[in-house]
């Protein structure tokens, strides 16, 4: 038990993390005297197992047991490309990790503290990722020879002293839950299936979570097979009473609520698709347009296609296309008629996406592009992250067609990126592009559910009468005439009377928007379309720099990222300036155009250090604008960033030398061990 | 500027948003003109530049005069084109109109009708953009039938790009891009709308002003997606394509006028004052084929069924032309057939979650079901 940070709990102590939670199937929920209960400060869970067997399920509902109890959380779910793929086999194992704490944590954890494995390849596929001492929970039932052999173990791992290092608890997970199962009347295949549920109430019981809840989530998802139901509720609650009863797992662990990490409010766990798909309904309500989104499926966006065409009581209008650019083209034909128009998509999408995107530009309509990065190039990786469709969101089209891109940093972030997005796009009458991405995407952590009178007012003015005279005196109405500040052309939609014009993607005179060949004209809009983006407000960035830059003994280092990255960066800063380190930290929300003060906040420091899941996309375009000499860091290995890993980088890139002590970058890794009690990871 | 400001409460109900159920008429929702309208209301101030002799012209005029006959606010009419020739026609129209980009045109005006039911949409494309690079958008439109009418101006080349042959161009054509004939069948596009599953199939001829505008009149009346062809001539890169269906001595061999519950003869008058020659039903193959009713008898032509359930029929009236001669084309309304509309059926359901579980709540939705507090 090396890996988790535990001491006796004195339940006496802390009434709140006293073992009465009420649990099931014990008379009176108590706990049995003479086990050890622990308390951590945080803990790193990952469930692997075959993609079939239930592992996303398994981590979900962890999840939201470990939600309501108000622990601080972060998820990293892992799954390949193929639904169901052969079973047993390296490429099918799908995984989740949970990373919760009794404070505010930023990542779903580097290394996970216990690992659950399904099956030999579930274990070969990520017992590397394990430190020494951590415990390992495997299906003994699913080590045969032959699964053995087909993931290429010689010996049964658990038999040949490889995972010496390690505790590990073997557990018949099969047998125990068909024996719990027995006289349910269930098939064997049937029966065997609800084993990810007893693995889920042994863990449960581990760490103390709640029950009530996934006791309720299963009686509504097999509303229909109540059987069914019930036997997942028997296997989870045999789970649970397997731990309180065996030997082999003589301690349980708590980890208290986190309270101070969140500020006053209510909380909910969420994903970061489901708050996009929020966020734009929240959008609707705020602007008053119906919001249409024009979708084809493609991982890992589709789920805002599900989402969304769910709400149709908000008038949320879901139109699955015949493709790509019918998607986008259906948006934009929604955005002239005057609706809150999306789309989404990944970035093979965004390609095909391109050339609307660019008549989008010319004709000057609001339309939200959502793209939920996955690796690439081409298919790539679908059921992984990257961040290296920034460029293509930049300049991923014919002609100077320019575009503001905005991106969230968090899952719950994604809420607020998508109001921001509606913002931009319908007061500036431009396409924007909103760059999630997959780790955003299928990621969760708390929320605090906001008041809808706290969300911005997004009320927008459509054109409802003439705005220009002629010589004679008489009124008319000119679609490109310009609003002098945001420099927005009139949005008059189909179905008022006397504004009836006609735009298009062919080059347009200023003012009246006819049709225009003439080559000064065509300059005057090029550089207008430009101008309007390149003026759209956008708040500073704002760093964080306890020591300041100035002075003999100033900050000499920014990190610097954007996007998903936030998590990891923000969690490798905390670590370096625990080991006395001074670095700054600032994270752009706003890719296009950049915060005007960003300029100045480059040229503040030495050394500019750029994390990204790219080769340098963000890196390119600093250099570019403000000729400095940013230090690229890059990871595009489909997973997010370990918070170790770049303190580490950042220390070396970015010449952090003021740390405390020799050996302090073999400390950063460290941290959280080697100082007890404190609340000192992330 | 006058403008008018979105109430940011969410949508509002029965304006942009939510419409009352109903399974309306093609036009039902359409506001109406105040008064009685001309061809010259809907001619916008922008000088046609299409090249002289060029048959969109009849089609734009025949178009211009026939909207007033609708009687719809100018302002709920939308005009939608993609990229090409006859897709200029939008900025010739004064009504509201968008010249989009190569294809695309059908997907675009999907989301626009799907989302405003009070506006009449008209898509105007060519051979091209409809059958080459939008080929895709077009059967899925047909196939959704949502409330659109589609005006596919069919030259059987590229204009707009030169000269180069087209989806519907007939085989061993010798264009810029096909020195030594071109290789590809064509296709009949009336034949591919009815495997697409349209509801609405008609053909017309541009310069046939009053076949035209009854077919126009036909398509704005269905409900649900019409296409029509017209047979245009590119008097530059493909004149006279048609002529044998003009020219009114070998139209008559070469035109079959369809009209629903007539049966259909062509040809030199015979005695009963019809057309000498009809269509019947090959009793060996179920094909359709072109008898002399003069020598084998009227009992067994077939009386034109545009409302036929079944769409074989249709298609095989599409495939009695000659795709050399053109002999034997039929022309007028091959296909009107009732099928549920897309953008009805979409109103509808967002009227039903409405009905079953109320008007959405912000609040509600955002804050789930899962939660927990933590106090201040």
């Amino acid at each position: 038990m090396t890996s988790q940070v535990s001491s006796p709990i004195d339940e006496e102590h802390d009434p709140a993390v006293a073992g009465t939670r009420e649990v099931p199937g014990t008379a009176g929920g108590q706990r049995a005297p003479g086990k050890e209960t622990r308390r951590l400060e945080r803990v790193i869970i990952r469930f692997a197992g075959d993609s079939g067997d239930g592992m996303q399920l398994t981590g979900d509902r962890f999840t939201s047991e470990t939600a309501s109890f108000g622990n601080d959380l972060s998820t990293l779910p892992n799954f390949p490309a193929e639904i169901r793929a052969p079973a047993g086999t390296l490429p099918g194992v799908s995984s989740f990790q949970l990373h919760f704490a009794d404070h505010d944590i930023l990542t779903p954890g580097d290394a996970p503290d216990v690992l659950v494995a399904m099956n030999p390849a579930a274990l070969k596929a990520n017992i590397a990722d394990l430190p020494r001492g951590a415990e390992v929970i495997v299906n003994t039932d699913e080590f045969t020879k032959r699964a053995l052999q087909k993931v290429g173990y010689p010996a049964s791992p658990l038999e040949d002293g490889s995972l010496d290092g390690y505790s590990v608890h073997q557990v018949p997970l099969t047998t125990l839950t068909l024996e719990a199962l027995k006289g349910s009347g269930l098939a064997r295949r049937d029966a065997e299936r609800a084993k990810n549920m007893f693995a889920l109430g042994l863990l449960s019981w581990m760490y103390h979570r709640p029950t009530e809840s996934t006791e309720a989530f299963l009686r509504t998802k097999f509303a229909r097979k109540p059987e069914i139901a019930e036997a997942n509720i028997t296997a989870y609650r045999a789970g649970w009473n397997f731990g309180e009863t065996t030997e082999d797992f003589a301690v349980s662990y708590e980890v208290a609520p986190a309270a101070a990490a969140f500020p006053p409010g209510t909380y909910r766990n969420i994903s970061g698709n489901l708050a996009l798909a929020y966020g734009l309904v929240s959008a609707s309500v705020r602007s008053g347009l119906p919001l249409f989104l024009g979708s084809y499926p493609i991982t890992p966006a589709s789920d805002i296609l599900h989402e969304l065409s769910r709400h149709k009581r908000f008038g949320v209008r879901t139109f699955q296309a015949e493709d790509e650019i019918a998607a986008i083209g259906a948006a934009l034909g929604a955005a002239f008629g005057g609706s809150l128009a999306v789309t989404t998509t990944s970035g093979p999408g965004v390609a095909l996406k391109s050339e609307t995107i660019g008549l989008a530009v010319s004709l000057e309509l609001p339309l939200l592009v959502v793209d939920i990065q996955r690796g690439g190039p081409s298919t790539g990786l679908p059921t992984k992250t990257e961040q290296a469709d920034l460029l293509q969101a930049m300049h991923g089209r014919n002609g100077e067609a320019p575009v503001p891109v905005v991106a969230p940093a968090t899952p719950a972030d994604c809420f607020d990126a998508a109001l921001e997005a509606a913002r931009i796009a319908t007061v500036y009458r431009t396409p924007v592009i909103l760059l999630s991405d997959g780790y955003l995407a299928n990621g969760s952590e708390p929320w605090r559910i906001p008041e809808v009178s706290e969300l911005p007012d997004l009320r927008v003015r459509f054109a409802s009468g003439p705005n220009h005279t002629k010589a004679d005196g008489t009124q008319e109405f000119w679609p490109y005439l310009r609003d002098p500040e945001t420099l927005a052309r009139p949005w008059a939609v189909p179905g008022t009377p006397g504004l009836e014009h006609r735009i298009g993607g062919i080059e347009k005179q200023d003012g009246t928007g006819n049709i225009s060949y003439d080559p000064a004209n065509h300059d005057l809009m090029v550089r207008t379309r430009q101008a309007k983006v390149d003026g759209i407000a956008v708040p500073d960035v704002v760093v964080d720099d306890p020591d300041g830059p100035d002075g003999p003994d100033g900050t000499r280092t920014l990190v610097l990222g954007w996007g998903s990255t936030y998590g990891p960066i923000t969690a490798a800063v905390r670590r370096l300036r625990r080991a006395g380190g001074k670095v700054a930290q600032a994270h752009l929300r706003h890719l296009n155009p950049f915060p005007a003060n960003l300029g100045r906040v480059l040229s503040g420091y030495e050394r500019v250090v750029v994390p990204e899941m790219n080769l340098g996309q963000l890196a390119q375009m600093l250099r570019a604008k403000y000729l400095v000499d940013v230090v690229s860091y890059n990871q595009v290995t489909g997973l997010p960033f370990k918070a170790e890993q770049l303190a580490r980088a950042i220390a070396e890139l970015g010449g952090v030398s003021d740390l405390d002590a020799a050996g302090e970058l073999d400390a950063l890794g460290e941290q959280g061990r080697s100082k007890g009690q404190e609340r000192t990871d992330v | 500027m006058s403008e008018t400001t979105t109430n940011g409460t969410g949508p509002a109900a029965g304006g942009l948003g939510v419409m009352p159920l109903s399974s309306a008429r093609s036009l039902e929702l359409v506001p109406k003109a105040d008064g009685p309208q001309s061809a010259k209301d809907f001619k916008s101030d922008q000088e046609v530049r299409w090249c002289p002799g060029c048959g969109d012209y009849a089609i734009l005029a025949a178009v211009q005069s026939f909207m007033p006959e609708l009687g719809l606010a100018r302002e709920n009419v939308v005009f939608v084109s993609g990229i090409g020739c006859s897709s200029r026609f939008p900025y010739y129209m004064n009504t509201y109109g968008m010249h989009s980009i190569h294809g695309r045109a059908p997907a675009i005006a999907t989301g626009l009708a799907a989302s405003r039911r009070d506006l009449s949409v008209w898509v105007v494309t060519g051979d091209g953009d409809a059958l080459s690079i939008g080929g895709n958008h077009l059967i899925h439109a047909l196939r959704r039938n949502v409330n659109l009418k589609i005006l596919l101006f069919n030259n059987r080349i590229y204009g707009l790009t030169k000269g180069q042959y087209s989806p519907t161009s007939e085989i061993g054509k010798i264009t810029k891009s096909t020195p030594m004939g071109s290789l590809d069948a064509p296709f009949n596009p009336l034949s591919l709308a009815l495997g697409a599953e349209a509801s609405f199939v008609a053909r017309t001829i541009d310069s046939d002003r009053k076949h035209l505008q009854s077919v126009l009149r036909a398509a704005a009346e269905h409900e649900g997606t019409a296409l029509v062809e017209i047979y245009q001539n590119c008097n530059i890169f493909n004149d006279g394509a048609f002529d044998t269906l003009k020219d009114k001595v070998s139209a008559q061999e070469a035109v079959i006028r369809l009209e629903h519950g007539a049966p259909i003869r062509f040809g030199a008058p015979a005695e009963d004052g019809l057309g000498a020659k009809g269509v019947v039903r090959d009793r060996a193959t179920g094909d359709l084929r072109v008898i002399d009713v003069t020598v084998e008898g009227t009992d067994e032509v077939l009386v034109h069924d545009a409302r036929a359930a079944s769409p074989t029929t249709a298609f095989a009236l599409t495939r009695l032309a000659d795709a050399d001669t053109l002999h034997h084309t039929p022309i007028g309304v091959l296909r009107d057939v009732s099928r549920p509309v897309y953008d009805t059926q979409m109103a509808d359901q967002l009227d039903q979650a409405v009905q079953q579980q109320g008007a959405g709540d912000l609040g509600a939705l955002l804050a789930g079901n899962d939660t927990w507090t933590v106090a201040g």
